[in-house]
């Protein structure tokens, strides 16, 4: 968000004492030796600064390692969303007397996680590794029958938790029945949209979240520096001069990053190892806007190239920079609603690790909805192998209609083969 | 208590029973005897709903007879009017299935408000109702936008605002449902922060549950009305085999969490469901003629017949019937965790029925809670088992392609169906 959680030494003071979770000042001994004859509002400036550089260092070789250490990443972060809102949920409910209950309760919310993660990842691999699931026998009957299999698994932890029903505490776990479905709702699959989007190429992946980050940034500096006018009463801390700076900057961020990455595309495909950074070539051409017909005639020259992609990284960006912070409204409503300070202090200065992804869920959904109206078209080899299952005179009426459709654009050159 | 003994369900009549919930067996509702243990806790006032017509006919017997009959006629019309829409064909099918879903989406969110104690907040209720009903109506558009993509493909070729409705479909269901989260968080008021987020995560579970699964009847029933008629009627069927087992051989009790259900119970309504699901799945062809609707998957004729071979006896059985007993051992097997799993929330928030719609059964809830799971297993299976790709869809997809991804998949179509032989030789045929 825009800079006004977790330490803000401000706004302890409305929680009060009515906070459930006790929130301590987790920052390492070193930092605070090293910043004690700071005040102690200078010293949480720096330590939310350095933290936000290290995460961002963190991003960088994170994305060097490439993309399985990057859905590897994904994982592990979802898993810790996913635990820090149930821990919320366990506090709200006030569960902590039952500890049998918690034990529970927690092995079967992860088996449903692992049942949710294992249909997702199935869909997954079964979109993008056809070939190789096609060539093990056990993959491909288990990529055959997923849905089938996914679904089992999904009804057996339902019937646990229908058998596991004990008297006298039915409403508290109906409420953690739905609290989890909810919470697997959000997290899981949007990391898993995360996951899709980097496999239509990393720049999906980069330039959507770093516009995010790029935002929360901005609109704190611009805040800081011209904030005057309250954007909303849910974070009074927010402000228009903020929201509109933090848009215009953020858009511009957008361009200059997905210019950069175009240009040094092989560089990067080569360093990161993945092929094809894009999934599209023609996202490597360059198009030429001139004359005073286009909009972008500001500039001295006539003609301004750009490349296709820094289009789509306009609409991103300004999704990024609009509707995003709508999910850190949604979360301070949440922790205000719950009367919780953080989601949790796994980072010093920042709160939880869903403090900095509250605003990425939307954006990953964006993207990947976007991808699938405005860019990709269907993947042939699933195309071919919904092709194969079919009956034979289906096949030839299929292929027939096809022909003739070639035969009209004039793709096929003749009636015999091309 | 004597008339606890006379159901035949409990052998021994002892000392005052723990207070019992209203299973799905056929004990719900306006059975005086359970009216006790809600006592005044009950936050939504229930009252006999029975129409004045029933109660005067009735008036001389008993009241424990009286609501069996009540009960007995209601089943009886329930039936007939699930009948009736059959033989009315699809589109009254499609429309009476939204019907149920508004009404099982307004009971539920009626008990949201009742658990929250909404009722102090006039100004509230109607906002958030308003909410609720825009995301009822954004999921809708969501799903009917996919069933009309998937199986109208040619008439929303020809339409030109339907092509780009559809091809941008996803894209602008995501503006709504996103137009809606941020009126939502635009709306949220100081101090009552908790019970929002309360009534929007009770908003979004339901949706999940009620809207999806009567996309997923939907979707059965456009593979065939026999994936609609045999699932529904096989849960029909076990509630009331399972009763009348109880009734007659009930003795062990199966779960704590709704007394009434006996393993007897269980067991004899297992058999007698996959008996009836073999029966209805055959007796089905003459329907396809009234209701000029398929009847039967497209895939599956009622021609090709298998024959298994018992004791020197050679029984000839359609291959539904094969996929009928899957679903009927589903039916009676796993669909009873979902009436245990509606048992279980009336009792977590103290409520006798979802509502009282219907006189001597509650709401349409309550008949529709084995249903859920049984339409997803039904989709699931679908898909998995019997479907295979839609080949207008396959085509519709193809022709997005760019040319050469084209002419790369027309020619290993080419080679896989020259390896096959189905194309006689290189030429065309």
């Amino acid at each position: 968000m825009d800079g006004e959680t977790a330490s803000d030494s401000e706004s302890k003071s409305e929680f009060g004492g009515s906070s459930p979770v006790p929130t301590s000042d987790d920052t390492p001994e070193v930092l605070n030796r090293a910043l004690s004859n700071l005040s102690s509002r200078w010293k949480n400036w720096w330590v939310r600064g350095i933290l936000t550089l290290a995460m961002i260092t963190f991003f960088f070789i994170i994305i060097y390692l490439g993309p399985m250490v990057l859905m590897t990443i994904v994982m592990c972060v979802q898993i810790k969303c996913f635990h820090e809102i149930i821990t919320i949920g366990y506090n709200v409910y006030h569960s902590y007397d039952l500890p049998w209950f918690r034990t529970l309760s927690w092995h079967l919310q992860l088996y449903f996680l692992l049942c949710v993660n294992y249909f997702f990842y199935g869909e997954t691999v079964t979109d993008y590794f056809f070939t190789l699931v096609q060539r093990e026998e056990p993959l491909r009957i288990l990529s055959k029958y997923h849905r089938f299999i996914s679904f089992a698994l999904y009804l057996t932890g339902f019937c646990m938790f229908v058998l596991s029903l004990v008297k006298k505490h039915y409403r508290l776990q109906f409420y953690m029945f739905g609290w989890t479905h909810v919470t697997l709702l959000i997290v899981v699959t949007q990391s898993h949209l995360i996951i899709h989007n980097l496999f239509e190429g990393m720049i999906w992946f980069i330039v959507p979240i770093s516009c995010v980050i790029c935002n929360d940034i901005m609109a704190y500096m611009f805040g800081f520096f011209f904030g005057r006018t309250p954007l909303i009463k849910l974070s009074p801390k927010k402000t228009w001069e903020g929201f509109i700076g933090g848009f215009f900057s953020t858009v511009l961020f957008g361009l200059l990053v997905s210019g950069v990455l175009l240009k040094n595309v092989l560089r990067l495909e080569y360093l990161s190892g993945v092929s094809p950074f894009l999934a599209a070539l023609n996202f490597c051409q360059v198009l030429n806007f001139s004359g005073p017909e286009g909009a972008l005639c500001v500039f001295v020259q006539r003609t301004v190239r750009m490349y296709p992609f820094q289009i789509h990284s306009i609409a991103l960006s300004t999704f990024a920079s609009l509707i995003g912070p709508f999910g850190g409204f949604f979360a301070s409503g949440f922790k205000r609603a719950f009367k919780i300070k953080d989601f949790a202090n796994t980072i010093p200065g920042h709160g939880g690790i869903m403090d900095r992804f509250d605003c990425q869920y939307l954006m990953a959904t964006f993207v990947n909805v976007y991808i699938a109206s405005f860019i990709r078209g269907p993947n042939p080899s699933k195309l071919i192998q919904q092709f194969l299952t079919l009956r034979p005179e289906q096949q030839l009426h299929i292929f027939n209609t096809l022909k003739a459709h070639l035969v009209d654009r004039g793709v096929l050159a003749s009636l015999e083969d091309a």
